[in-house]
């Protein structure tokens, strides 16, 4: 095989042309179908969930001193999201017109908290973490308070401002 | 070619490799055949390849891992004919297949106690490889595609559990996507990768069904391929002798010596294969016929916290392990655990790969191997058992004190205090006369050992005894008379023999004396309880909740 002029005046062997041309096409074709698919897979990163105020009901409907379970519907959720477009949290009304609400998401690891009236207390049924009805730990592994989630009156209507997953959002 | 080659000239014996001669219409449809699929120059050869005669029924561990995956694959293309991977559909889906298509339940649970069986086969082989120390020269890279293998197959545990859509997979997402959001920097964004956006929903579904049936298996069968072929390529690992030292210098020579006097793969060592494969299906179908698919359970639903959320068995222990861990040293188990394990299986081929094979010669891997399979089995005892959690009914509420306790209860305190017992919640953590939790210690006779102040001043204070013995403080919860109550109603119940383990009442350790700064209390209530223990003796209740109104 006659030794043929390189690109930069190198003299380089035919097969090691060859091999380039194969090796340089597929990196280039890598390239150009890679970047996108990569970029289709972080889709997520850049969608936050957007943070909307959440009709939960009217304010007489809740008890002074009582905490119950809201739901509402998750403002990102995607049409055939079925069940899981879904949201819960932990509502308190504390006075004629203060609430709190707490994410329903446990601050170890995520499971579901379970507010008892009774006890006065939110438990855990993953690791039994409790939190007192401030959202203060009582008992571990979790280490943070529970999370509060912002809530508003609106013409005698309690809202919810919406939140992502803990931690995850 | 030199793969055959190799094999080929000390290995195949004249009779083995002289081309097959049948008679008749046979022997033409063979010729034919062979003439274009080359069966006799390059098939025969491969598959009576010798092995050596010290293979035994430890070698049929892989490749009834390989007959597990088989039917996995084969149930799995037929469950995904009738499967929607959609959120609001594919419960419903598999509710169809379950009751209403011919043999839906007994393929759900093929691939159910297939995925078992195959988590638990893949497991004892790498045991069986590391043990034996068969992943030495020269077949590290065949122990790298197998570890490939090993995390394929978790994977695949992990996400055909979510694939069900019910609230162990929804919450089994969540509780994943925390842990992978404790990875230092990336953290959030991992998990925001996991469950493809910010909350679990429309895309997370179809995602993890992408996952399982398209870009984990792929890779499966790709590192099958090259794991299968490296077995023939190197040949199958003779059983260690304690006298045969691994030395890369001797050891090819010394193997093709030993193959001279080999059995061939087929049928010899294979019939040990099949037999033991046919073993296993048949144990896998009869559970599927009996017992089913994966329970169904209660579809995925973000707001419906009536749930106890368990992973899949093979993840139960370090679901056990993230609960007794202290949290100081949370975030660096849950990154770190699994992290080492990997690295370190990923470097083993290249640090021990020489030296002694035989197990009775190498005590480190045997004690390892020992005392991880005891942890493992320790670990899954407490997941399933939790002692941690605490409990509840089936549909979520406070067990009730048992009515035999209540109706031999005198007076209407101790009455009012068992009552109290149950809406208090003291039972989701302490069994009286064996109901209740074991989160703390069962109280039936607390009395003999807890004076009436010291009761007290744990139920005010509570406290932080060892692992998950962890008491919240219920002195603004419950006022003096009710404690009162509780206390009179545990005086009265009768010390019962234990059933279940129990947690020793001493084990926790109460705030004695001055409750120190970082306990669950606020300020005020550190306050007012110190004040209350330092003034001491029997009205320690009725002082805190003076205390509490006049702080
Ligand atoms: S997730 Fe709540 S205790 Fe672990």
């Amino acid at each position: 095989m006659p030794p043929i002029k390189g690109l930069f005046g190198d003299r380089i062997s035919r097969e090691l042309f060859l091999t380039g041309i194969i090796v340089g096409y597929g990196g280039i074709a890598g390239v150009v179908v890679g970047v996108p698919l990569v970029a289709y897979l972080l889709t997520p990163l850049f969608k936050p969930s957007p943070r909307l105020w959440r009709d939960v009901g009217a304010v007489s409907q809740f008890k002074i001193g009582t905490t119950t379970e809201v739901r509402y519907s998750d403002p990102s959720a995607l049409r055939w999201a079925g069940t899981t477009s879904r949201a819960g949290a932990w509502l308190r009304r504390d006075s004629q017109s203060g609430f709190t609400a707490y994410s329903i998401y446990c601050t170890h690891l995520g499971c579901p908290v379970h507010w008892i009236q009774s006890t006065g207390l939110f438990l855990c049924p993953c690791h039994g973490s409790a939190f007192y009805s401030t959202g203060a730990v009582a008992a571990g592994p979790a280490e943070l308070p529970l999370v509060k989630l912002p809530v508003r009156v609106r013409g005698g209507r309690v809202q919810i401002q919406t939140k992502p997953i803990p931690v995850i959002g | 070619m030199s793969v055959i080659s190799d094999f080929e000239q000390p290995n195949v014996t004249q009779s083995e490799s002289r081309p097959l001669e049948l008679p008749g219409p046979v022997g033409a449809v063979y010729n034919w055949l062979d003439d274009r699929l080359g069966i006799d120059a390059v098939i025969r050869p491969i598959l009576v390849h010798p092995v050596p005669r010290s293979t035994n029924w430890f070698n049929v561990l892989g490749s009834a891992t390989l007959t597990a995956f088989i039917f996995q694959v084969v149930t799995g293309v037929f469950l995904a004919l009738v499967y929607v991977p959609a959120p609001n559909a594919a419960y419903q889906s598999l509710q169809w297949i379950t009751d209403k298509s011919l043999f839906g339940h007994l393929i759900r649970g093929i691939h159910y106690w297939g995925a078992s069986a195959m988590l638990l086969l893949i497991f004892a082989h790498t045991a069986r490889v590391f043990l034996t120390g068969s992943y030495k020269y020269p077949r590290e890279l065949n122990w790298l595609l197998g570890v490939g293998l090993l995390f394929s197959t978790i994977l695949m545990g992990f996400t055909g559990q979510l694939l069900v859509w019910n609230q162990d997979s929804y919450w089994a997402i969540v509780v994943g996507a925390e842990q992978a959001a404790r990875t230092p920097v990336i953290g959030p964004w991992l998990a925001q990768l996991l469950v493809a956006g910010q909350v679990v929903g429309g895309a997370t579904l179809t995602h993890f069904f992408a996952i399982h049936v398209f870009i984990v298996p792929g890779l499966m069968f790709a590192l099958i391929g090259g794991h299968l072929y490296l077995v023939i390529y190197q040949g199958i690992s003779e059983w260690p002798e304690p006298s045969n030292i691994v030395d890369p210098k001797t050891y090819k020579q010394r193997y093709h010596e030993l193959l001279e006097d080999g059995i061939p793969f087929f049928p010899d060592a294979m019939a040990k294969d099949a037999l033991f494969a046919l073993f296993a299906g048949v144990v896998v179908i009869l559970l599927a016929v009996f017992f089913g698919g994966a329970p169904l359970g209660h579809k995925a639903d973000p707001a419906n916290y009536v749930t106890n959320p368990r992973p899949f068995w093979f993840l139960i222990w370090y679901f056990a392990l993230l609960a007794e861990i202290p949290a100081s040293v949370e975030n660096i188990v849950i990154i770190g655990f699994p992290a080492v394990i990997m690295l370190w299986m990923l470097a083993l081929p290249f640090y021990a790969n020489k030296g002694e094979r035989a197990p009775s010669k190498r005590p480190w891997a045997v004690g390892s191997v020992l005392i991880a399979a005891l942890m493992t089995a320790v670990l899954c005892y407490e997941g399933y058992q939790s002692p941690w959690a605490p409990r509840f009914d089936a549909n979520g509420n406070l067990l009730s004190v048992p009515t035999a306790v209540v109706s031999r209860l005198k007076g209407s305190q101790a009455k009012a205090g068992a009552q109290l017992f149950h809406s208090a919640g003291c039972i989701a953590c302490h069994m009286v006369d064996n109901v209740g939790g074991i989160r703390g210690p069962a109280l039936d006779d607390v009395f003999q050992q807890y004076s009436l102040p010291r009761f007290y001043q744990q139920v005010a204070a509570g406290g932080k005894g060892a692992s998950y013995q962890y008491m919240p403080a219920f002195g603004t919860i419950l006022d003096a008379t009710k404690m009162a109550e509780l206390a009179a109603f545990l005086k009265q119940v009768p010390r019962v023999e234990r059933t279940v383990h129990n947690n020793a009442l001493h084990a926790a350790k109460p705030a004695r004396g001055p409750v120190a700064a970082g306990s669950t209390l606020t300020p005020l209530q550190r306050r007012v309880l110190n004040r209350c223990i330092a003034e001491g003796g029997a009205h320690l209740a009725t002082c805190l909740i003076a205390g509490n109104r006049h702080p």
